[in-house]
């Protein structure tokens, strides 16, 4: 194969990784700060993009202008879902919140399946066929959308995090849980806003990944596993590891489907994730485990 | 033996044992009390029960959470029904061939988790990560026919053969009786010996075990072996009883997700536990069933959004689990059967 086969796809695989980080982030954020694992990750992202989906079939609206109202419904549904359901479920064993959730992500997954059937659906925007010439590569126009809207979208998280109050109190939460409660924080409210956040950030990565990908409900377990294994990957707890895993693991699927076939491409995910496991368990980026 | 060596087994009293072998009396009977289709379903429940109690292993009884537990069954099913498709072999020659798959796959997983401190829920992933990594990979092996999907040969059956595992229902009613009873017996055992001591101790709190000279590593592959042993027999009794596998179906995160859910509304850790959430689980799935029949009703997915809720429902009100309560007001629960 030339060349310019491989930078198409290598290209194609680092923007559809961009949006894998995004989603990924939204569960290293989450796991970081509330220390819940959220087994409902990829669930959430099926439901964001559903919304995508009705939204553009029967308004016209354009899932990368929708993504930001999407966000904001998934970032609602975040916060009531850590404040109603699993607030009170803290200090439960880490299994029985697990299993909370993995009840939660079943009757998502099937009310799905119910309410819009098994099969695909899909976005056709007027620039779905559109591409960038750069020099001998040639970009996808919606890939490049989205994976430029998952970078800005990734950076304002960072900032949000970095400089602002709000995010410097669930920091501090993240750091030391009973220092929080003894500086009189509420944490919480904070708690849900963390939750509440990675929701956002799935439901954003969500309304992108109807760009590049056909939605059908079962897609649910297969991008919670997904998060996991660029999560772990990219380091828990590093923000920028979740981006660095995305690129890493879109990279590799878009590679395998290309040399193998696109079916099998997970496979090459979970062998990364082994690989991870046995040589560098703290991740990529991830800190050194005690 | 006696009834009062039963109690002192059971751990309960001789009123106690009179009920359970009452019950006992009732499962034997059932074929010829119930028809076709009800006898379908109790072999659902026995199978459910059974894959539940070897799940139990690993979670209830060492703490080690598995969500992969497909995978244990898709290879027995799978290697016994290579074996009988392509060379004649039977199941229960089949089956002594899947136990070693089965643990050696338990034991890679198992190794990669427990050496490299893989624990709690990271190992929930990496036992998923492998179910689905088998997934795909059979989806795409040409030998057991790929993603097309793999059919035992049906033949009219005149008799029942138990050797190859082909007959009528109720011959299988009677397998899975055994096989469910077999592993009430082994779990029993299992949970009263040294080792058992040896994994309860891993469950509430692995340091304090290594720290008083449990060799942990050691207890927790066996725990994950003998579980994988278990479930790969349920496998081989899935390959004879539906004469039909295919990956996306055996090896499915949904299909080990409904292997748990069984023993987490009956009560993880408990004997009893995993068989009762075999009933209440199955039962509620079928009056489902009947009442969306009677409406003419035909919705996929709402099975599983039953036991969705019903999960949720025992976790959040129940977080031990239906017979813990049950056991304690029955006057059978200082034990913890």
């Amino acid at each position: 194969m030339p060349v310019d086969v491989y930078l198409n796809v290598v290209v194609a695989g680092i923007l559809t990784g961009l949006v894998y980080g995004l989603m990924a982030l939204g569960l290293s954020v989450i796991f970081g700060v509330v220390r819940v694992v959220n087994f409902a990750h990829g669930e959430m992202m099926s439901v964001a993009m559903y919304l995508a989906v009705v939204l553009f079939s029967s308004f016209e609206l354009d899932p990368l202008l929708m993504l930001v109202p999407i966000a904001a419904v998934m970032f609602v549904f975040g916060y009531v879902l850590q404040a109603g359901l699993i607030n009170p479920f803290i200090t439960r064993p880490e299994h029985s919140q697990f299993l909370l959730i993995v009840a939660l992500a079943l009757i998502i997954v099937n009310a799905l399946l119910i309410v819009f059937g098994p099969d695909a659906r899909t976005v056709q925007t007027s620039y779905a066929y559109d591409s960038f010439q750069l020099g001998p590569v040639l970009v996808d126009a919606s890939k490049a959308y989205a994976g430029g809207a998952a970078i800005a979208f990734a950076a304002a998280l960072f900032a949000f995090f970095r400089f602002s109050r709000v995010g410097t109190a669930i920091r501090a939460c993240a750091d030391n849980y009973t220092g929080a409660l003894v500086i009189g924080l509420n944490v919480k409210h904070l708690y849900a806003l963390t939750f509440a956040l990675g929701a956002a950030c799935v439901g954003a990565a969500g309304s992108m990944m109807t760009l590049i990908v056909d939605v059908t409900p079962v897609l649910g377990p297969t991008y919670t596993l997904l998060a996991f294994v660029i999560v772990i990957t990219g380091g828990l707890g590093s923000m920028a590891g979740a981006l660095l895993g995305g690129i890493l693991i879109g990279l590799t699927e878009a590679v395998a489907g290309l040399l193998f076939t696109p079916s099998a491409k997970s496979m090459f995910a979970f062998a990364i994730l082994v690989l991870v496991l046995l040589f560098r368990p703290q991740g990529l980026l991830g800190k050194r485990l005690s | 033996m006696t009834p009062a060596a039963l109690a002192r087994l059971g751990g309960g009293t001789s009123r106690h044992i009179v009920i359970l072998l009452m019950l006992l009396l009732a499962v034997l009977l059932a074929p010829w009390a119930v028809n076709d289709y009800l006898l379908t379903v109790l072999i659902v429940i026995l199978y459910s029960a059974f894959t539940g109690q070897a799940w139990n292993i690993m979670m209830g009884f060492a703490g080690q959470l598995s969500l992969g537990h497909a995978l244990y069954a898709g290879l027995g099913a799978y290697v016994a029904a290579v074996l009988f498709v392509d060379y004649g072999i039977g199941p229960w020659i089949g089956f002594l061939a899947a136990v070693p798959v089965a643990m050696a796959c338990g034991a890679v997983i198992g190794f990669l988790a427990f050496r490299f401190g893989v624990a709690g829920v990271y190992f929930a992933i990496l036992t998923i990560a492998f179910a689905e990594f088998a997934r795909i990979g059979f989806d795409h092996l040409p030998a057991v026919n790929a993603s097309a999907g793999l059919f035992l040969p049906v033949r009219q059956a005149t008799r029942n053969d138990v050797w190859h595992l082909r007959g009528s229902p109720t011959m299988f009613y009677y397998v899975i009786l055994a096989a469910t009873v077999a592993a009430f017996v082994l779990c029993r055992l299992l949970l009263k010996s040294r080792m058992g001591y040896f994994w309860l101790a891993i469950r509430e709190d692995e340091e304090a075990a290594r720290a008083a000279g449990v060799n942990t590593f050691r207890y927790k592959m066996y725990a994950v072996m003998i579980s994988a042993a278990l479930t790969s027999f349920a496998g081989v009794f899935y390959a004879f009883f539906y004469n039909n596998l295919f990956p996306e179906q055996v090896f499915s995160i949904g299909r080990s997700i409904e292997m748990i859910l069984g023993p987490v509304i009956g009560g993880i850790g408990t004997l009893f536990g995993p068989i009762l959430g075999a009933f209440v689980l199955t039962g509620l799935a079928e009056a489902l069933n009947a009442v969306m029949a009677f409406y003419g009703l035909d919705i996929p997915g709402a099975k599983q959004v039953l036991y969705g809720i019903c999960l949720l429902v025992v976790i959040v009100a129940l977080p031990e689990g239906v017979w813990p309560p049950l056991a304690r007001r029955l006057g059978v629960g200082k034990d913890k059967l």
